[in-house]
Order: structure tokens, then C-alpha cells, then sequence
């Protein structure tokens, strides 16, 4: 077991470092959707979620897992499409300028 | 078979997870952006589809419904929100996030406590952290989300004894974490440890405020972030994992940004609840305030000294956004346009509250793109500049950063407004702005006030200058 844990914390530490690799330099404009596109990404807790749901039995850890479903996917859709109505702003106006 | 299906489902996540990067790397660029989206949106739902191939999820309807509930909720808040509430929206979807996480931990923790497996020490250490991250990402963003929806103060709440409580509960929760990994099957203990978490969440937001927003905001979206991956961790699943460290390190980007602006650290941010309260030394400026006069004018006047200029350049804060006035702006530039006027925008780093607030709100009022100008970019501009028109911004235009060592801005970058030849400052009345420091700009022989809201005064100024 603490052979998987060492393993995923390879995984976490190259995933910050590869992350903060691609989003360095990111133009002020961009600060906004680049937030609430990473944040529609942070709704990834939602497999978590399904995965702890998958019980075909009601009991407490169904229950909280379903509740989490919610949440995250209102996190990852909200997010998303957020992010897209934002962006198409941006887009509408460079087409004119 | 029964080997073909998880090694698909992690093959999938293998997908998801570079198309999760190559969308985060296209919303680096304004060309790709929407183009990034969709593809992060594409890895999300890959993702998705691939967990309910899971042999582990039996049920079906119930995970569907919920999925679908969700999905009809954020759709309706993506598209109701105002561009001007964009703050608290990310505060609450931040939120959201944090508090999946933590309910997907407390959900893992239930499941080992009623079945006979022996809960290791990886996972009680992998699962105390993940109620802590995911809690204090729920409370503090719902926090974040009243301040800034004006549910309560959105100055700094500070009470005594704050620091000593703070130091008591963060040692009350280490002393918890022995206490569940010596018995790791201990219910109370349990959600003692995650209570602790969300009241940690409450105590870290309550004494942030105003223009410190944008720095919380981005940090509650870095540990939304991390919350996903604590959950990953307890689940040992490397798609929480890596996506959830993706969203942690741009939010800690973006964070460094948002500190760097303000010059700030950002455990002065955290820890420093300045303005709002008495003890910070605004008094240099503010005893000598009352011998000094200012000088108002009526929206005519403002028109006439606009119109007549060769170049403004318009700097916009949060009042602009709190009077929505970001269309009436677009408008009056329009008209200068019209007389021949070079209009500019002049955007702080940490104008508004959440990073690129202002963009987003003048992208939504079509101002075009290439009119707005980064701080390093606009300052050396002020000179040759004939009226700088600053909308609802405060702190970010006050010269005292440069010169008053006293002052609790000092250091901060501002826009050198007080360098062009003359200012307008629209402003609801002669409040200081958050840092509760008086603004040497508004005395000044060359600056000019405006008082009434951003949204009113921009208006009569349109109509104003139609007429020249």
C-alpha cells in the first residue's frame, strides 16, 4: 500500500510541475476564464463521486456520494459553460477590431 | 473481458488526462481559448462515461439523475449569472468542488467503517487531509461567495483572540489525526476533525476582504484543486489526482499574480486583515485631510474638458462593476471616438475582484481588445495623456504607494494617474477605498471629482458630450 501512495505522489508532483509549466504566462484577459475553466476541471471529484455512488444499496456512503454528484457536476457544467459564454465575448469583439 | 474493460477505463483516463493539459495550454491564448475549453470539456466527459463503465457502479439511475440535476443547475447559473456577479459565481463553483471532495472522503471513510477491511495508515493520512482541504475549499468559498454577494460585510471581520483560537484549533486537529491514526475506525473522532475543517474554512476567509478578494479567490481555486487530488489519494485514483494538481497549480499561479500586483506576500494577505480595522497607520494621510479641499464639477463641465482632449484613458475599478456601468463607459468612448478623441483603458493587475474582473466586464460591453492596456504597458503613456478618467477605482490611483512610507499601500503598483495633465474621478462620495486610506489624487489642483454613482454620471456624460 505504501508503494501506491509513493507512486501517486510521483504522479501529483510531476502533474503540479507539468501544470504549472503550461499555464505560466497566461495575458491578463485571460485570468477570469483561465480560472473558472481550471475550477470546471477541479469538478473532476466528480468520478470520485460516481465511484463511491456505485453501491446498488441505499446506505450513508450511497447517499453522500450522490450528494457529491450534484455538486460536482454543477461545478463542471456551470464551469464549462461559463467559461464558454466568456470567451465567446472575447471572440465577438476581436472579429470587429 | 472482465480485463478489457478497466484497462480501457484507465486508457480513457489517460486521454482525459492530456486533453485536460492541452485544453488548460489553449486557454493560455486568447486565439485557442474557446477552443481549450471544449477540449478540457471533452476530457471531463470522457472521464465520466469511462468511471460508469466502472464494474463497481451498479446504479445506474440514481448516479444519472444526479448527474442530470446537477448539469440542469450549473447550466441555469452559467447562463443567469451577471458578468458584473463573475466573482462569486467561480467563489461558489470553487465551492461546490471543495465540498465534492470532502463529501467523497467522508462517503470512503463510512464504507471502511462498516466493512471488515483494516483501514491502513496511507488511507487515514490520505483521508484526514482530504476533509481538511475539501472543508476549509467549502466553508471559506461560501464565505467568499456572501462577502462579495454583499450577504454580509465584505470588509475584513476580525474579532479578539482571533490568532490564539486559529492556533487552537489548527493543534485540536493534529492532535485529532494521531488520535484516528492510533484508531482509525473511530466515527466521533471522525467528523470532529472534518467539523474543525469548516470552521477553519469560515476563520481563514472572515478577516480577507475587499480589494483582497482576487488573491483569496484564486487561492480557494488552487485548493479546490488539491481538494480533487486529497480525494484522488484516498481513492488511489490517478485521474483525480492529476487533474486536481493541474487546478492547484494554476491557481497558485494565478495567486502569485494577483500578491505580485499588490505587492504583497501573501501571508500579509492571509494574516493581515489590513484596512477596516483602526491600528493601521492610514493617519499620515488622513488628520491632514480636512484642511484640504477638493474640487467637484458637474457631468457638463467633465464633458467639455473629455471632449476637448486629444487622449483619455479611462481607468475602471469595482466601482464600475457595482454599477454596472461598463455599457454607459463603452458608449462615452464611442462618442469621444467620434470627436476624434484617443480613448484608451488602463487595467490594473488587481482591479475588481477576481482576477481579469475588469477585462471580462469590458469584453461583455464589446470594448475592443487591443484598447486595453496592462499596467507596465499604460504607466509610461500618463504623461503625453490629457484626462485620465478614473470609474470607481480607489487604492490603485492613490500616489501615496510611491512616496508615503506610512502609508499601508506603500509599495503597492499603481496607475500614475496624478502624471497626466488632468484627472476626473467618478466617485459615489469621499469614502476611502478599502485599504481605509485617504487618496492624496482627490486633492490634487489637476484632479477633478465627479460624485454620484459610476452608472448615473457616465450617462449624463454621454448625453453630455453628444452635444459638443
Amino acid at each position: 500500500m505504501a508503494e501506491g501512495l509513493i507512486a501517486a505522489l510521483f504522479v501529483f508532483v510531476l502533474a503540479t510541475l507539468a501544470g504549472a509549466e503550461v499555464i505560466n504566462k497566461v495575458p491578463p484577459t485571460l485570468h477570469t476564464p483561465l480560472m473558472s475553466g481550471s475550477n470546471a476541471i477541479s469538478g473532476i471529484a466528480v468520478i470520485g463521486a460516481i465511484l463511491v455512488a456505485g453501491e446498488r444499496q441505499w446506505n450513508l456512503t450511497v447517499i453522500l456520494g450522490l450528494i457529491a454528484v450534484i455538486l460536482a457536476t454543477i461545478n463542471v457544467v456551470g464551469g464549462f459553460l461559463v467559461t464558454d459564454r466568456m470567451l465567446q465575448m472575447f471572440k465577438k469583439k476581436e472579429v470587429k477590431a | 473481458m472482465s480485463e478489457f474493460i478497466p484497462t480501457g477505463i484507465e486508457l480513457s483516463y489517460l486521454v482525459a488526462t492530456a486533453l485536460f493539459f492541452l485544453g488548460l495550454k489553449d486557454l493560455g491564448s486568447p486565439a485557442t481559448a474557446r477552443k481549450g475549453n471544449v477540449v478540457a470539456a471533452v476530457g471531463m466527459l470522457i472521464a465520466i462515461v469511462a468511471t460508469l463503465l466502472h464494474q463497481g457502479v451498479l446504479n445506474y439511475e440514481m448516479i444519472l439523475l444526479g448527474i442530470v440535476i446537477g448539469s440542469v443547475l450549473g447550466a441555469i447559473a452559467a447562463y443567469k449569472v451577471e458578468m458584473t456577479a463573475m466573482p462569486q459565481m467561480v467563489g461558489l463553483l470553487n465551492g461546490l468542488g471543495g465540498g465534492a471532495s470532502t463529501l467523497v472522503a467522508i462517503a470512503e471513510f463510512w464504507r471502511l467503517l462498516h466493512s471488515s477491511e483494516t483501514v491502513s495508515l496511507d488511507s487515514s493520512i490520505t483521508m484526514i487531509l482530504s476533509i481538511l482541504i475539501g472543508g476549509i475549499t467549502l466553508t471559506g468559498s461560501l464565505i467568499a461567495f456572501a462577502k462579495l454577494q454583499e450577504l454580509m460585510s465584505g470588509s475584513p471581520i476580525t474579532f479578539p483572540l482571533q490568532q490564539p483560537v486559529n492556533a487552537l484549533l489548527v493543534i485540536s486537529f493534529l492532535v485529532g489525526s494521531g488520535y484516528l491514526l492510533v484508531s482509525p475506525k473511530d466515527p466521533m473522532t471522525f467528523l470532529i476533525l472534518t467539523g474543525i475543517s469548516l470552521v477553519l474554512g469560515v476563520l481563514f476567509v472572515l478577516p480577507i476582504g475587499g480589494a483582497d478578494m482576487p488573491v483569496v479567490i484564486s487561492l480557494l481555486n488552487s485548493f479546490s484543486g488539491l481538494a480533487a487530488s486529497a480525494a484522488g489519494f484516498v481513492l488511489m485514483n490517478n485521474m483525480l489526482i492529476i487533474a486536481g494538481a493541474l487546478v492547484g497549480a494554476s491557481g497558485i499561479i494565478l495567486t502569485q499574480i494577483m500578491c505580485k500586483g499588490m505587492n504583497r506576500s501573501l501571508a500579509s494577505v492571509l494574516f493581515g486583515a489590513f484596512g477596516g480595522s483602526s491600528k493601521v497607520s492610514g493617519g499620515s494621510a488622513r488628520t491632514g485631510s480636512a484642511d484640504k479641499s477638493v474640487r467637484s464639477i458637474d457631468p457638463e463641465e467633465g464633458a467639455m474638458m473629455l471632449g476637448y482632449a486629444r487622449s483619455v484613458v479611462i481607468v475602471p475599478g469595482y466601482g464600475m462593476a457595482v454599477a454596472q456601468a461598463q455599457h454607459a463607459v463603452r458608449e462615452l468612448a464611442d462618442q469621444l471616438e467620434k470627436l476624434g478623441v484617443d480613448v484608451k483603458y488602463a487595467i490594473h493587475p488587481v482591479a475588481g475582484r477576481m482576477p481579469g474582473h475588469m477585462n471580462v466586464l469590458l469584453a461583455e460591453a464589446n470594448v475592443p481588445y487591443p484598447q486595453l492596456h496592462d499596467m507596465d504597458d499604460i504607466n509610461p503613456q500618463f504623461e503625453q495623456t490629457d484626462v485620465a478618467l478614473v470609474i470607481g477605482a480607489n487604492d490603485v490611483v492613490n500616489p501615496a504607494a510611491r512616496h508615503d512610507t506610512a502609508s499601508p499601500i506603500y509599495g503597492m503598483p499603481i496607475l500614475e494617474v496624478d502624471r497626466a495633465k488632468h484627472a476626473i474621478v467618478i466617485k459615489r462620495g469621499m469614502s476611502t477605498g478599502f485599504a481605509g486610506v485617504d487618496n492624496e489624487l482627490f486633492y490634487k489642483d489637476k484632479t477633478t471629482m465627479l460624485f454620484g454613482s459610476a452608472k448615473d454620471i457616465v450617462g449624463k456624460l454621454v448625453s453630455e458630450v453628444k452635444q459638443l
